[in-house]
């Protein structure tokens, strides 16, 4: 295949950069109230793209469609219906899902806010800035026609709580790196843990860590609107809808601060050290982000752009077979289990044929989780609501506390292998990786499963061999909201702006 | 030891009447296809030697792909009943005793059964309509019902006891900690509030016809070797030639029926599946799987009896069964974990095993010198088996709630204690499956 020649002015933003430099954002779902000024507004929004300015930019515009968005401008349904099942269908659009992402109880869609089927948005409309520049930023992204071509459902505010999310944890510091350039060669399996991931992924259009590409909207270069179009790399016949763009997962996750704090005090007897280790054991890293295992030599490919990055991420779990430094359950082990194709070390073509067959097994763990590299997420989220040290935490909550949490947002090219995989599979699983009768600490809805009555424990295993058993955890995230969007590339935006008229 | 066995009925339909089994079937659900063990017409329940049973209308949604393929007229194979169950011990005794708690109830079912009259006598009806599997897999050979039963009592009273003041153990060794917990199951073995009926060695005569199998297989290999390697060049000739050429037919399924599939999953922690399909036409790949089949089966009944099918642990049960005068294939099987996890098992673990199967039916992702390719293209391999998938109306799991690993480890922990003393380092890995 020849290299790509990936044009940066055609992907928005997003993919490449977390614009960590705008510290606050407006993230709007709106619905389209008139369709030609929605229109104007599309063909006229200057949307960031994921060229490398200087100097850099200092305000961001983004936008996303879901499904419903897609049918309101007047899409054809040839290329709607080659989306991906789940975006067509909705995250909250059938029951099925619902109960494969936890969206139970609680989080069930009839209780959120926004994305449920009454009040599901057309557009994502995303703006970054810097704080004090945000109202000058937000008239401008507007512009004239903003007023009468939408309908705001939602306008979700932002906060910059420093490097932490609100239950006080250094964040966002481990990501896939994204093989932009497509050089690492994906042949056959692959033997040790990688942070390089395919750049398809994250971009539809592109080969995939299957060294596939991922079925999206291939249109007939003679139907409408099509002509400006990329054509799709792997038939050039066609021209690829999909190409340069994503899915976007949004979900409005409510994080009950004082609850988490309050729940690990009580356990602990009031101990602040002994209270700090078991909400750290439960997200898998200290505080500061250290990871509780200890860090390789050896480098990882994609990990160590600089000294602080090895220092987040240079490690896996093979130094840990049992769980007793970083749990099995921690929320980041779940997430990213940072294992490779195979459980044991493969030496030479020998071993390598043995454990394709199944022997050589050396624990009974081995083989009960899934390859990483299939289910990685480019994670784009953003805190909302103030700050609250652990210590403030632990007050009695006031009648006016107001909501925190987090407006999760990733970026993945397969909703189905990548978001909702580990979400459904390792996060809420109470069975993942051997455990049982536990879900995520941080972000499990503790909800009955048939045979598993009681999900809502938390295990440490210990070097000295009886696990620290937690009970009784209560629910400390609540989904609020959500929605599947596409993330189109800048020409298949002015395809949708101009394909119904 | 306990050995297992199965049975599976398959018997046509009367078509007229499909829906109105399907709202019957339906009945016998607590939620959307998984059985209530007190179901009034068939309380799997009270078969205490039942692991996993389903009833499914083997309904083919893709007859059509043999004339997209090759341009063959669609033939009008009959609409199947098709009931199985995976037990314990002899099957003869099982049929009847479910006859016996169950007997009005599967009349009720089977009366939708086109040759099945009010006066048929229902055991010599469910054996004519036995089909045996061509290869049968099960994830522990000699795991029985009663067996999994006591040890997960025994795991819940185990846990009860250490978790229920855990200080008490702080300044214990681990061989203490573990003599402490054998003396306190011993007590209530003995007071009678637990059972651990001692594992058996299954019965001479399964034995024998083990070991018989395990010898004649590679016996006949051997004796047939030279054929075998003048063959193969031939084969390998006429697999090529059908791999260019055969048609892959995976288009993305309808969504209404994947939802149809959908809302049938995620009930519990473990899943059923069960899909059919088509051979692709002629001698050729009939007989190649045939003997791929039965190669398999040799693998399952000796290699593969502890745990793993190959790499994948999340498989209970599972079968590949001919229907058809084998021009079709059914398979069925009881996993751990979602549906896309169970594809991530296929694709990235065991590829190379779907393929050498599956590939002989008609549409399958292309191949390349049958074990590579195929299912590693994603995509289509999850298109090609949603399409193959049936909607499995009733399913019954025996032990719900309890996942490949959790009964390898309550075997453990049980084994654990039956043991005399331990080193450090064991004592500490067992309280660990604690």
């Amino acid at each position: 295949m020849i290299a790509n020649q990936l044009d940066f002015d055609d992907v928005q933003g997003l993919v490449r950069f977390a614009f960590g430099s705008m510290h606050q954002a407006y993230f709007y779902l709106v619905r389209i109230k008139d369709l030609a000024a929605a229109r104007s507004w599309l063909l006229n929004a200057h949307v960031t793209t994921a060229r490398t300015l200087a100097p850099p930019p200092t305000t961001a515009l983004q936008v996303a469609f879901t499904v419903e968005g897609l049918n309101a401008l007047g899409v054809p349904s040839e290329a709607i219906e080659g989306f991906a099942p789940e975006f067509l269908s909705g995250m909250a659009g059938d029951a099925s899902r619902s109960r494969r992402l936890g969206d139970l109880g609680r989080n069930a869609p009839s209780e959120w806010r926004w994305g449920h089927p009454d009040r599901t948005p057309h557009l994502a409309i995303m703006m970054y800035g810097q704080e004090d520049e945000m109202e000058k930023c937000e008239a401008e992204f507007k512009g004239p026609s903003w007023d009468t071509a939408f309908e705001v459902l939602e306008r979700l505010e932002t906060s910059h709580l420093g490097e932490v999310e609100p239950f006080g944890f250094v964040d966002g510091i481990s990501q896939p790196t994204i093989d932009w350039e497509e050089k690492r060669k994906i042949h056959g399996d692959q033997l040790q843990y990688n942070n390089v991931v395919a750049l398809g992924e994250f971009l539809l259009g592109y080969s995939n860590e299957y060294n596939k590409y991922t079925d999206r909207p291939l249109l007939d270069p003679s139907s409408k609107s099509a002509a400006e179009l990329l054509p799709a790399l792997d038939q050039p016949q066609q021209k690829d809808l999909g190409r340069n763009g994503t899915y976007l997962v949004m979900r409005q996750l409510e994080q009950d601060v004082r609850g988490l704090w309050q729940f690990v005090d009580k356990a602990t007897g009031s101990k602040p050290g002994e209270r700090t280790r078991l909400a750290e054991a439960m997200v898998g890293r200290a505080m500061d982000g250290s990871p509780l295992v200890p860090l390789q030599d050896k480098p990882i490919d994609g990990v160590g752009e600089d000294e602080k990055d090895r220092a987040y991420n240079q490690f896996t779990y093979d130094s840990d077979p049992a769980g007793v430094r970083c749990p099995f359950g921690a929320h980041i082990r779940r997430s990213n289990p940072r294992n490779a194709d195979f459980p044991n070390p493969v030496k030479g073509m020998i071993s390598h044929l043995v454990q394709t067959f199944g022997f050589g097994r050396k624990s009974i763990r081995d083989d009960l989780m899934s390859p990483t590299r299939f289910h990685r997420l480019l994670r784009r989220g953003r805190e909302y609501g103030p700050g609250l040290s652990p210590q403030d935490a632990l007050q009695p909550k006031p009648a006016d506390d107001p909501e925190r949490g987090l407006h999760f947002i990733c970026v993945n090219a397969n909703i189905a292998r990548q978001f909702e995989f580990v979400q459904g599979a390792w996060l809420m699983s109470t069975k993942f990786n051997g455990l049982s009768e536990e879900s995520d600490p941080l972000m499990g809805n503790r909800e009955p499963v048939a045979g598993c009555p009681y999900p809502a424990y938390f295990s440490i295993p210990s070097e000295s061999g009886l696990r620290e058993r937690r009970s009784d955890l209560p629910q400390f995230v609540t989904v609020r909201g959500g929605a599947y969007f596409f993330l189109p590339s800048l020409r298949a935006l002015k395809y949708f702006a101009t394909v119904g008229t | 030891m306990t050995f297992q066995s199965s049975f599976m009925v398959v018997a046509p339909l009367d078509v007229k009447r499909t829906d109105e089994l399907r709202s019957l079937l339906a009945t016998m659900n607590r939620a959307p296809g998984n059985a209530n063990p007190d179901n009034a017409l068939i309380p799997f329940g009270k078969l205490e030697d039942l692991h996993f049973a389903r009833i499914v209308v083997l309904e083919d949604q893709t007859l059509d792909d043999d004339t997209t393929a090759y341009g063959l007229p669609r033939v009008n194979y009959p609409l199947y009943l098709a009931f199985l169950a995976d037990f314990d011990g002899d099957v003869n005794r099982f049929r009847r005793e479910m006859v016996n708690v169950a007997g009005k109830g599967l009349k009720q079912i089977f009366s939708f059964c086109t040759d099945f009259k009010p006066g048929t006598d229902i055991l010599p009806w469910m054996k004519k309509h036995e089909h045996r599997p061509a290869t049968m897999y099960n994830n522990w050979v000699g795991r029985a019902m009663q067996q999994i039963r006591e040890e997960n009592v025994l795991r819940q009273a185990v846990q009860a006891r250490v978790f229920q003041n855990s200080s008490e153990f702080q300044k214990k060794s681990p061989e203490d900690i573990r003599r402490v917990v054998k003396e306190f199951v011993t007590q209530e073995v003995n007071d009678q509030r637990l059972t651990l009926t001692p594992l058996r060695k299954p019965p001479l005569s399964w034995r024998i016809r083990n070991l018989l199998n395990l010898i004649f297989v590679p016996l006949l290999l051997l004796i047939l070797s030279p054929l075998i390697l003048i063959y193969l060049p031939i084969f390998a000739f006429q697999l090529r030639r059908r791999e260019k050429r055969d048609l892959e037919i995976a288009p993305r399924p309808q969504a209404e029926y994947v939802n149809r599939l959908a809302r049938l999953e995620d009930h519990d922690v473990t899943n059923q599946f069960t899909a059919m399909g088509s051979l692709k036409p002629g001698l050729f790949r009939r007989w190649t799987l045939v003997v791929l089949l039965w190669l398999i089966e040799y693998t399952t009944r000796h290699i593969y009896t502890r745990g793993h099918l190959a790499r994948v642990p999340s498989i209970h049960f599972a079968r590949w069964v001919f229907i058809d005068k084998k021009k079709r294939l059914v398979f069925c099987s009881n996993y751990d974990g979602s549906l896309e996890s169970y594809m991530d098992d296929f694709i990235n673990k065991v590829a190379f095993g779907l393929n050498v199967v599956f590939s002989n039916g008609i549409g399958y992702p292309t191949t390349n010198w049958l074990f590579f390719q195929g299912a590693k293209d994603e995509q289509k391999f999850k298109y090609f088996i949603r399409r193959h998938e049936l909607p499995t109306e009733v399913w019954y799991d025996g032990h719900s709630g309890l996942t490949n690993f959790d009964l390898l480890r309550n075997a453990l922990i049980r084994s654990g204690l039956e043991q005399r003393s331990m080193t450090n380092a064991e004592a500490i890995q067992w309280l660990q499956l604690l």
